[in-house]
């Protein structure tokens, strides 16, 4: 080796590439409030929208007088259905295949839905108009209980479709049904469970809740009249697909709009849909040919953009008395509320729900899914998870629980028994998914040890006796679980969002000093793409990352991708980025050969460098060949080094974890402690230690708010009861717990660098892990299933219910 | 979340203040910290046209004691009753409550008057001034007029302070009590579940001073006569104090929200009563 040349570990290291916890690039303008978000944005005169909404669940709009709200100063228009009609743009498709209402359109179907749209030159203008446009209703008969949806004499919610019972997903048996969906082996299943040893069933309910970013959703739209060009700048997590959506619904061609995602202050699945604000507001600017602004408060957000879960999971396990799983009936009911405005691939409208089987080797299964009309708000998103995966994850973790009472079984021992086998993969699941990698029995028992199972068993079974014998009022929970995601949506020969397939796409362009940009159709919300992709890069290149510019969310300028939600683009534009990468490297080791006068063949790749085979003293960096590459005339080969790779993945890929919590809980205030939260995540190869580590204390953050209090509530008469951040549970440092965080690496098989994605697993594994441990505390009071939220009051009354308090 | 118009006024008298109030009715109201106003209009519950502030009023803020006698300023903020070692030292169950108060930030802006002139059943200092049986001194177009914390509570938002009406000062006496505060709440930055101030004195073997008040458990704060009399006298023991926890549960009168229903919030009501006891007790 040339005596200059630095070893390789140390140019390695100089990358910043693969495997180095790099901090994050973005945070320099983040942590110092220079963040560009959407309601940052001024436009020279630039007009704001605000929405008259519906008090009502369900009522019919018999008129709206605009009048005095126009007569407010400052205020340039007034839009309703009527308005948008002669458009066509009063209705919009939503992602699953149904149409919403962008405007109440003569009647409304839930509280707080869009019933008019006010056009003012200040907020405070609109704001007041808001409280003078006077809208006549006549309410009607709420559906709020989904298992009324169907029964004699239930009020018809959606009577544009009532008549028509060939949905977007197949047959509809009733005007308030929206779809039947189902996997698996139906009399093969049920024949199992009528034959097995032993069967558990329960009803599990995964709660309504909702992803509530910390920035709201919001757009400003502006449309130049003089060249005829629309730029939406918006919250948008897809905004390629918005792009798209937004040209086939306005009729506007799509090289005339440019949608532009700025800073996003999180998403977590609530920024993938299309609103009516988005709507609007292009019509507005289209009509006073001014940019219009629409952002939504803290109260809207919550109340009518989309929710999540909100899945009653009626479960059947069937095993040997050894405890051998044999079969898995599942039917959900799934409330969707007024319109089906799921975010799941077409052939999905129940996501992937069918990862339902976890991480266990089931031989045979059945999933059933009904999608129902209810007067509540819109959605079904997949909330920091990848379409559905949390529901199915909490609802086998906890069947395995449940399975484990019926047995008198240790659930951990359980688990064991019914994994799937490091030598079973590539896996075939019963509902028909293939499992590319695992090694579930390693990272189990890594788990188990690292807290030390045996000994917190004996210390629960200590407590229950203190507990009996009065010396105690707490009562101690060990939730376990192993959860097994599906992510990296997908192969695009079954994944599409409006026909659009989901593969995703990175650009790069070398500069003649050695520098790069990348370009991803993906979009940042908070994840730190900047920093992480701009690893695989250097990695791949030899271009150090910090040397790498990143961009995303301009449609004009990055190359076409589906966008940023189920974890996939780590998977899927991480991928593709590799693959480009690899182009840029396969011409650079042609320009390197010339340069050094050997055949292509004769050098070899070294870490930034291609050296000729034998002679390590002969070699040129990347940086000589950038520079080379804009001015030596190779021939044969192009000037410049640039590639783009769109990236259509293989399969999903399967991240897996074991988490465990520890807790007490006192079971006269309710209140649970969590004392101890292990996260053990395999998610393939790790890109940046120190982001997954973020990425996992975030999510769990948001599991223990979804699985100790976090719920959209309704009364009886269809009224949101949490619509605030005062009864919306949102943790702040002092509820949350602190966390120990551990890894295995078990690598994609079929992706070019074996990464897996993590940002959900901590969301899709925490929830249950939280959920068994507030269970599992009464265990042997005889409790067996109880729903979330487990928040004071209703630790409180199973505790009663179990005669606690006597 | 944006209120409607009004015009604001920032008087530097109370006379001033009181003035701007008599003369607008109910359509003016004063604002302190504006922690528990301000979001109401932006809620637009509360419609008002004259908002008049009075963090422009020198003399309202500051902590003084003297001669066993504690005096507040109502402009005092949350986070300087926290501060004040003497206040501490003269009356350390205020430090315990305001530090369950909210979070840092509502307490750097709300104050003791605003909190206890507010109504709201939610508030914690008013069942805390009801336990230290504070006097809240009233200057309105007629002159200054004093009025017992026990006797201010009507309804929630219903109090005896009249429209025009400024809440100027808090006084109650030092003591060396045993003191605690106690609250369940679903987090940080929430309002109680339940909650109970307790202050006990002891003479020997026996409680020869207590008081006990709840917060969030009925519409008004309550002051638990009944409970006291189960402890004052007694020699303390555990049924003298189930005696006192049962009767201020039979004072309690909670209703049902996000919180919970009004059995499990009964209960949360003896657990904080009797954790504070206990706790004062200790301390006495
Ligand atoms: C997120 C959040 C959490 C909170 N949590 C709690 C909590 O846990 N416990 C708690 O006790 N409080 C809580 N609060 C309320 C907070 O403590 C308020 O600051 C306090 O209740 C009111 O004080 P203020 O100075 O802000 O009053 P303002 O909001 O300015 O006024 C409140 C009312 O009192 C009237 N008023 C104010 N001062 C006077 C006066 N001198 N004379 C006559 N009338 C007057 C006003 O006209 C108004 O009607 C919370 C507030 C927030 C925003």
């Amino acid at each position: 080796m040339n005596e200059m040349t630095p070893p390789k570990s140390e140019r390695a290291a100089a990358l910043k590439g693969l495997g180095t916890s790099r901090k994050r690039v973005e945070d320099a303008r983040f942590t110092q409030g220079k963040g560009n978000y959407v309601d940052d944005l001024k436009l020279p005169g630039m007009l704001f929208g605000d929405f008259v909404r519906s008090p009502y669940p369900h009522a019919y709009v018999k008129s709206i007088n605009t009048d005095a709200a126009m007569a407010v100063p400052g205020v340039v228009a007034v839009l309703t259905a009527a308005d948008l009609e002669p458009l066509g743009l009063h209705w919009m498709p939503t992602l699953a295949g149904d149409k919403q209402m962008v405007l109440a359109d003569g009647k409304v179907l839930f509280q707080g839905q869009e019933v008019a749209f006010v056009v003012a030159s200040d907020r405070y203008a609109a704001a007041d108009a808001v409280e003078l446009v006077e809208v006549e209703y006549e309410e009607q008969p709420v559906l709020v209980d989904p298992f009324k949806a169907e029964i004699e004499g239930a009020p018809v919610l959606r009577e544009d479709i009532a008549d028509n019972l060939e949905g977007a997903h197949g047959a509809r048996r009733h005007p308030n049904h929206i779809f039947t969906w189902e996997a698996g082996e139906k009399e093969q299943t049920e024949a199992v469970i009528g034959d097995a040893d032993v069967v558990a069933e329960e009803m599990i309910y995964y709660h309504r809740t909702h992803p509530c970013p910390l920035e709201t959703c919001g757009a400003v739209a502006s449309m130049d009249k003089v060249n005829g060009k629309l730029t939406l700048h918006g919250t948008f997590q897809a905004p390629h697909a918005v792009r798209t959506v937004a040209s086939l619904i306005s009729g506007i061609a799509e090289h005339n709009i440019r949608v532009i995602s700025p800073d996003i202050g999180g998403g977590f699945g609530n920024k993938v849909g299309v609103y009516p604000g988005y709507v609007c507001a292009i019509v507005a600017s289209i009509v006073t040919g001014k940019p219009v602004k629409w952002v939504e408060d803290r109260i809207e957000n919550l109340t009518s953009t989309a929710f999540a879960r909100d899945y009653w999971m009626q479960g059947k396990i069937a095993a040997t008395k050894e405890g051998k799983i044999t079969g898995l009936w599942c039917h959900t009911t799934a409330d969707h509320g007024a319109f089906d405005a799921c975010a799941d691939p077409t052939k999905f409208p129940a996501g992937f729900m069918n990862i339902c089987t976890g991480s266990y080797d089931i031989p045979t299964a059945y999933l059933c899914v009904d999608g129902i009309y209810t007067n509540k708000a819109p959605g079904g998103v997949a909330y920091r998870c990848s379409f559905r995966v949390t529901e199915a994850a909490y609802f086998i973790e906890r069947m395995i629980e449940v399975l484990a009472i019926k047995l008198d079984m240790d659930a951990a021992e359980l688990r064991r028994i019914n994994f799937i086998k490091k030598d079973q993969f590539p896996y075939q699941s019963a509902l028909g998914w293939e499992y590319d990698s695992g090694d579930y029995h390693t990272a189990w028992d890594q788990a188990l040890n690292a807290v030390n199972y045996k000994q917190l068993r004996e210390e629960q079974a200590q407590r229950l006796e203190d507990f009996k014998a009065g010396k105690t009022r707490t009562l101690m929970g060990i939730g376990l679980t192993h959860f097994t995601e599906i992510v990296g949506a997908g192969p695009v020969k079954n994944c599409d969002i409006l026909g659009l397939g989901m593969f995703d796409s990175c650009e790069i362009r070398i500069h003649p000093t050695g520098s790069a940009i990348a370009r991803l159709g993906t979009i940042s919300q908070g994840q730190g793409h900047a920093t992480t992709f701009a690893q695989i890069l250097a990695s791949e290149i030899g271009i150090p990352a910090d040397d790498i510019t990143l961009e995303e969310g301009d449609t004009d300028t990055a190359p076409y991708g589906l966008g940023t939600y189920g974890s996939r683009s780590t998977p899927v534009a991480g991928a593709a980025t590799a693959m480009a990468g690899r182009k840029i490297r396969a011409k650079a080791q042609m320009i390197a050969a010339y340069l050094l006068e050997v055949h292509d063949d004769d050098v070899e790749w070294d870490v930034d460098r291609f050296v000729v085979k034998g002679a390590p003293e002969r070699f040129k960096t990347m940086k000589e060949i950038a520079f080379a590459s804009y001015n030596q005339a190779i021939p044969g080969v192009e000037p410049g080094l640039e590639a783009v790779s769109y990236y259509d993945p293989p399969n999903m890929t399967y991240p897996f974890g074991a988490y465990i919590c520890v807790l007490d809980i006192n079971v006269d205030t309710g209140t649970a402690d969590i004392r101890t939260f292990y996260a053990l995540d395999d998610c393939g190869t790790r890109i940046n230690p120190m982001i997954i580590e973020g990425q996992v204390h975030g999510g769990l953050t948001e599991a223990l708010a979804i699985a100790m209090g976090q719920e959209i509530a309704y009364d009886d008469m269809g009224n949101v009861k949490t619509g605030s951040l005062m009864d919306f549970f949102i943790p702040t440092s002092w509820e949350t717990p602190n966390y120990i965080t551990d890894f295995t690496t078990t690598p994609s098989p079929h992706h070019p660098i074996g990464a897996k994605g993590v940002g959900e697993s901590p969301n899709v594994g925490g929830v249950p892990a939280f959920s068994n441990a507030v269970h599992d505390a009464f265990r042997s009071f005889g409790l067996t299933q109880t729903h979330m939220p487990h928040d004071h009051w209703r630790i409180w009354k199973t505790a009663n219910g179990l005669g606690l308090h006597d | 979340m944006i209120p409607a118009a009004f015009e604001y006024h920032r008087p530097d008298s109370v006379e001033d203040a009181v003035k701007i109030i008599s003369d607008h009715g109910d359509e003016a109201r004063v604002v302190a910290g504006g922690h528990s106003l301000i979001p109401m209009m932006k809620l637009r519950m509360t419609g008002l046209s004259h908002l008049v502030d009075l963090q422009g009023i020198g003399g309202l803020k500051g902590i003084s004691v003297d001669g066993g006698t504690v005096t507040i300023g109502a402009m005092t903020t949350q986070h300087e009753l926290i501060a004040d070692d003497q206040l501490a030292a003269s009356a350390p169950i205020i430090r315990e409550a305001a530090l369950q108060i909210a979070d840092p930030q509502v307490r750097y802006m709300g104050t003791i008057g605003g909190n206890v002139a507010n109504g709201d059943p939610g508030n914690d200092m008013p069942g805390l001034m009801q336990c230290l049986a504070a006097t809240y001194t009233l200057v309105g177009p007629s002159g200054e007029r004093t009025v017992s914390a026990r006797e201010f509570y009507e309804a929630a938002y219903f109090t005896a302070r009249e429209d025009d009406e400024i809440l100027t000062s808090i006084s109650f006496d030092a003591s060396a009590s045993g003191y605690a505060y106690e609250k369940q709440k679903r987090k940080i930055g929430d309002y109680a579940t339940a909650a109970a101030g307790v202050l006990i004195s002891k003479d020997g073997g026996s409680c020869s001073a207590a008081s006990i008040a709840l917060t969030n458990l009925a519409d008004t704060p309550i002051y638990c006569e009944e409970a006291v009399a189960k402890l004052v006298g007694s020699s303390l023991s555990g049924d003298d104090i189930s005696a006192a926890v049962a009767a201020a549960v039979g004072a309690s009168d909670p209703s049902e929200d996000n919180r919970g229903p009004v059995e499990f919030k009964k209960h949360a009501a003896g657990v904080v009563v009797r954790t504070a006891i206990e706790r004062a007790i200790e301390r006495a």
